[in-house]
């Protein structure tokens, strides 16, 4: 009887929905509202997320070493910082590789390669680029360098300077925009999100006042809470169902003109992210879309049901 | 069958809709309920479906209090009573088939049973050619007869009408009366509220007359006395 009975609620829920016409599609359109909503906020966070990583990944701490320091000090060194668990990479560029990449970027100043060639021998030392997980974790990682680990190693007397602390200023302040920028992003997609749901949630509840009579009537003839409940509850799945279809078509195109146009100025193809993450976008979407249908059903109609 | 055991229903200081009322009607009964608008007979009608609740007294069904039972139980006790409204109350959203039906599902009968019964009870009101019309298709007159054909088709002990021929000619009145009789005489019970004369003697069984909220007159074969 179990099975009857959903099957009823199913069958009620799509007749209903094929005859309300009007109202069920100023649901929908609303709900298509809601989900194109947060289909533009997960890819406006993409692009927030992947611009701040670009950012992100400029910014590194050098460390210079003596001229003539010998190199298994060095590997020594790079070693223990690899070990370090706020490292995502530890670069090692040689001297003689720092004089071709300094010729090279001072190519077209003539007198700085006249004075290089001048003293023939080569004045630079060997560096390392330390890339951290988070740029937050920059000070610490320059605080192992001062630290004894680092100076049991006998790197004192090798390094030559830590850019860090020139660089400090901007790193700190690079770290506040971009924890302040994720938070910015955080909080203004949670606005949307709720203000959206609060729309969706008072249409459904309007569709569902027009039947607030019928209700009533149901309820007297000896209908149950869930035979009447049950196809608002179908309808509004119904519609989070049709409203995702529709919101992922729609931004098919959009996204498409987006990775034509706008690939240099957001940073990443929009187009490529869409299809790439197709599934996973469209399982959030349809997700949101039902659960939202259905909860704004169930909970729109509980006031009409008591008694 | 039906007890009000001093049964008062307060809305404001100055609107008093059931005023200490008492009364009891036994299994097969036909019991009109005349009075005035605003008389308190939707009241006390609605008192019986716990649709509204008293201010004091109590309303039994068998030895049930009715106000007193959980909604589950509720559920139960409607299927066992039809309801007949001035207004029809259909589902304007089901065809007359599926009005029927949907009475049917709520008592948890079966979809054979549901095929077989509802197109012999829209027979029986003589709506058999609007059996896929919707309720804006019809007439006031068939209508009602819909609204009947629901009431009945569970096989309920009590029906209660509200005002049942207030929005139809004389003609469709009568045919509305003429079931009612037919219902009782199959044992059903029947409680109609009315400020219809012609149809109060024309069924010529007991009639309680309420008067602001109380019962006045309480008469075994009655006449429209006000």
């Amino acid at each position: 009887m179990t099975i009857t009975k959903l099957r009823r609620i199913i069958k009620a829920g799509f007749v209903n929905f094929k005859r309300n016409g009007l109202i069920s599609w100023a649901a929908i359109l609303i709900l298509t509202i809601t989900l194109s909503v947060i289909t533009v906020i997960i890819l406006l966070q993409t692009v927030l997320y992947s611009s701040l990583n670009q950012i992100k990944d400029k910014v590194d701490v050098t460390i210079y070493f003596n001229v003539g320091a010998p190199e298994d000090k060095i590997m020594l060194l790079k070693a223990s910082i690899e070990k370090l668990p706020e490292v995502e990479k530890v670069f090692y560029t040689g001297a003689e590789d720092a004089l071709k990449l300094f010729r090279e970027r001072h190519s077209n100043d003539y007198p700085t390669i006249q004075a290089l060639d001048e003293i023939k021998d080569n004045p630079l030392g060997a560096y390392l680029n330390v890339k951290a997980k988070e740029v937050s974790q920059y000070e610490s990682i320059a605080n192992f360098m001062k630290s004894n680990n680092a100076l049991v190693l006998g790197s004192a007397s090798i390094i030559d300077k830590v850019n860090y602390h020139q660089n400090k200023l901007v790193i700190d302040r690079l770290n506040a925009i971009i924890s302040g920028a994720q938070k910015l992003g955080f909080l203004i997609a949670l606005l949307f999100i709720i203000i959206s749901i609060i729309i969706t949630f008072n249409t459904i509840r309007l569709t569902i006042f027009i039947f607030k009579e019928e209700i009533g009537v149901m309820r007297l003839v000896g209908a149950s809470k869930m035979h009447v409940r049950g196809p608002f509850m179908v309808q509004g799945a119904i519609y989070g169902i049709v409203a995702s279809v529709i919101t992922l078509i729609l931004f098919w195109p959009a996204t498409a003109w987006l990775g034509r146009d706008m690939t240099n100025f957001l940073g990443l193809n929009m187009y490529d992210f869409y299809l790439s993450n197709f599934f996973q976008i469209f399982t959030i979407i349809l997700s949101v879309g039902v659960l939202l249908g259905m909860i704004s059903s169930f909970f729109a109609i509980r006031k009409y049901l008591n008694r | 069958m039906i007890y009000f055991n001093n049964v008062s229903k307060v809305y404001n200081k100055d609107s008093t809709a059931l005023d200490d009322v008492t009364l009891t009607v036994t299994a097969g009964e036909f019991v009109s309920v005349v009075g005035h608008s605003g008389a308190g007979k939707t009241t006390l009608v609605k008192m019986i479906l716990a649709d509204e609740n008293p201010s004091s007294g109590t309303v039994f069904i068998e030895s049930v209090d009715v106000h007193k039972l959980k909604n589950k139980d509720l559920t139960k006790l409607r299927r066992r009573i039809g309801v007949v409204f001035q207004d029809f109350k259909l589902l304007e959203n089901k065809t007359a088939y599926e009005n029927i039906a949907f009475a049917m599902e709520a008592a948890g009968k079966t979809d054979k049973e549901i095929a077989s019964d509802v197109p012999h009870v829209l027979e029986l009101v003589d709506l058999s050619s609007r059996i896929f019309h919707f309720p804006h298709q019809m007439s006031g007159g068939e209508k009602q007869r819909l609204s009947i054909a629901r009431a009945i088709i569970n096989q309920p002990e009590i029906i209660i009408a509200d005002e049942p021929t207030g929005n139809l000619d004389p003609v469709n009145t009568y045919e509305v009366i003429q079931i009612f009789k037919k219902i009782n005489d199959m044992g059903t019970t029947i409680i109609l509220t009315t400020h219809n004369r012609g149809v109060i003697d024309s069924v010529g069984k007991r009639v309680i007359t309420l008067e602001k909220g109380k019962v006045v007159r309480d008469d075994k074969d009655g006449k429209y006395v006000i």
